[in-house]
């Protein structure tokens, strides 16, 4: 069985500033990021949709220690973010300075972007990657 | 099924920068275990095996048949065991089933792991590697990146303010370092304070250094064989009663229970049906406190604790020798250390050590305790629990 929405398809529409994802036809939930079956009920009756991008951020944490080939990325700021459509999904928060981060960031609305992990020596390949930026001002 | 006993035990010293290599590390502590059980290595009829990062750690893939042959248990079935954090646990419970179904009679199993060798930047990289590479990682999660989201998730959840919950977070610490001071076998052996937790670099917030466990090298075996064997080699079988495993995906994925992780809850369930028994019933726990917020998370989860009060349960020398559940009585990850192929097998020769009362000498023996119980997380989700009980 092919998948409906895999990893290429997500990642290239991603790409394009589009969040793909999955509804099930049998309960009518979403999953994403995509899998080959429903998240919730495990069906693979599933349809590809356009989600929001939009959502409120859930938990964060600021990552000073960053893996190898990446340190002149840190400190970073990891997001989990609950979409509208009821999914979370993992990102990168910017648009704040490092000394903002903390718990008030728990509930505040974001909106979706994108840039390109251009991959290292252990990834198979670039994958683009959420990134959230605050719906309106900081 | 057969009744399964434990023989005996085997445990390198946890340490940075160990000159042994990952098979020479788990061949020492094999030669022990099998001495323990008064057997010779011809007497090992299969070999399980947990290890994770030795291609990257030493450029040395499948170690278990090397071991084999190191040890002298020639052209035995020999089988690698991963699931990240928990592959040596994963391999208990499945020489376990071997042998409770008659297919083996005596088995050898164990762990090892050279994560030092990487450095930390390269073992931040692999061990990055046990969540999802493709949905997750490219955001630059790290393994403590995870456990700090499910911190600020869980203060936010619970609605135990962040100043709270790491002041308890820190007493995990602190307590740790309380055992491990005094295992011969632990990573760093000295005590350490909340102010020094709460003072530490911070990781990744909200985790400082003190929160995480460290880098480790090292190993530990255990001979497991059925009943009428282990009667007839050792004086005190300690037998293992029930078994649980459960695996999750993505750490998103797992949004509706979190900061809960559900595999735990269902893992640890099918050790407690299986044995008959339930979280009064236990003795003393080894759990997976890889960060320290991950101790507090796991008491919940395996019945120790209301969720949103496991912290109390340091906050009140409950989780002491003498109180209602002693918890990393060995020093746990955080003071013993966590060569994470090798953790589920310390593990399980801490619970074993602890039944047969071996420890009244290093001053941390829990007393008359019978029932023991391991818990295990690889990854953001594969967890195995086992119970484990003295006659």
């Amino acid at each position: 069985m092919e998948y409906k929405l895999d990893f290429r398809k997500y990642s290239d529409a991603l790409s394009k500033n589009r969040l793909l994802g999955l509804r099930c036809n049998e309960c009518s939930q979403y999953t994403c990021p995509p899998k080959m079956t429903c998240q919730e009920c495990g069906s693979s009756d599933l349809e590809i949709i356009q989600l929001s991008g939009k959502g409120e951020i859930r938990t964060f944490t600021q990552t000073f220690v960053a893996p190898q080939g990446r340190e002149c990325e840190a400190p970073y700021t990891v997001v989990l973010v609950e979409l509208d459509e009821g999914p979370w999904i993992a990102g990168n928060l910017i648009d704040i300075s490092p000394g903002g981060v903390n718990m008030k960031l728990i509930g505040k609305k974001v909106k979706l972007g994108h840039k390109i992990f251009p991959g290292d020596q252990y990834s198979a390949g670039p994958a683009a990657r959420p990134v959230f930026s605050f719906v309106e001002g900081k | 099924m057969r009744r399964v006993a434990v023989l005996g035990t085997g445990h390198t010293k946890f340490m940075f920068n160990s000159p042994k290599s990952e098979v020479e590390m788990l061949a020492e502590a094999s030669m022990d275990a099998i001495a323990e059980s008064n057997l010779k290595s011809r007497d090992i009829q299969a070999i399980f095996c947990g290890n994770v990062l030795g291609d990257f750690s030493e450029g040395q893939g499948m170690v278990q048949s090397y071991l084999a042959d190191d040890i002298g248990c020639f052209h035995v079935p020999a089988s690698r065991f991963e699931g990240a954090c928990a592959s040596a646990t994963m391999a208990i419970r499945d020489a376990f089933m071997w042998v409770a179904s008659g297919f083996y009679d005596i088995v050898l199993v164990g762990g090892t792991e050279k994560a030092t060798a990487m450095g930390t930047a390269l073992a931040t990289r692999t061990f990055a590697m046990f969540g999802d590479s493709r949905y997750e990682y490219p955001a630059g999660f790290t393994f403590p990146g995870v456990f700090g989201m499910l911190a600020h998730l869980y203060s936010d959840k619970y609605k135990v303010p962040l100043k709270k919950l790491k002041e308890q977070m820190a007493l995990v610490s602190v307590q740790s370092h309380y055992y491990g001071k005094n295992n011969p076998h632990a990573q760093f052996q000295k005590d350490i304070t909340v102010d020094q937790v709460l003072k530490g670099f911070m990781v990744t917030s909200p985790l400082q250094l003190l929160d995480c466990c460290p880098f480790s090298d090292g190993a530990a075996a255990l001979v497991l064989a059925s009943e009428d064997v282990a009667k007839k080699h050792v004086a005190k079988p300690v037998y293992i009663v029930g078994v649980g495993q459960s695996s999750s995906g993505k750490i998103s994925s797992q949004y509706k229970y979190l900061p809960r992780l559900r595999a735990r809850e269902i893992a640890v369930k099918q050790a407690y049906d299986m044995a008959g028994l339930g979280p009064e019933d236990i003795d003393v726990c080894e759990l997976h406190d890889c960060f320290s917020i991950a101790s507090i998370i796991a008491v919940e989860s395996l019945g120790f604790a209301e969720f949103g009060k496991g912290g109390e349960l340091w906050e009140e020398g409950e989780a002491k020798i003498g109180g209602k559940i002693p918890i990393n009585i060995s020093g746990g990850l955080k003071s013993k250390g966590h060569p994470i192929g090798a953790t589920g097998a310390s593990q399980a020769c801490e619970i074993t050590h602890q039944l047969r009362e071996e420890l009244r000498d290093q001053e941390r023996q829990v007393e008359g305790a019978k029932v023991g119980l391991v818990d295990t997380l690889g990854g953001d989700g594969t967890i195995i629990n086992i119970i484990f009980k003295i006659d």
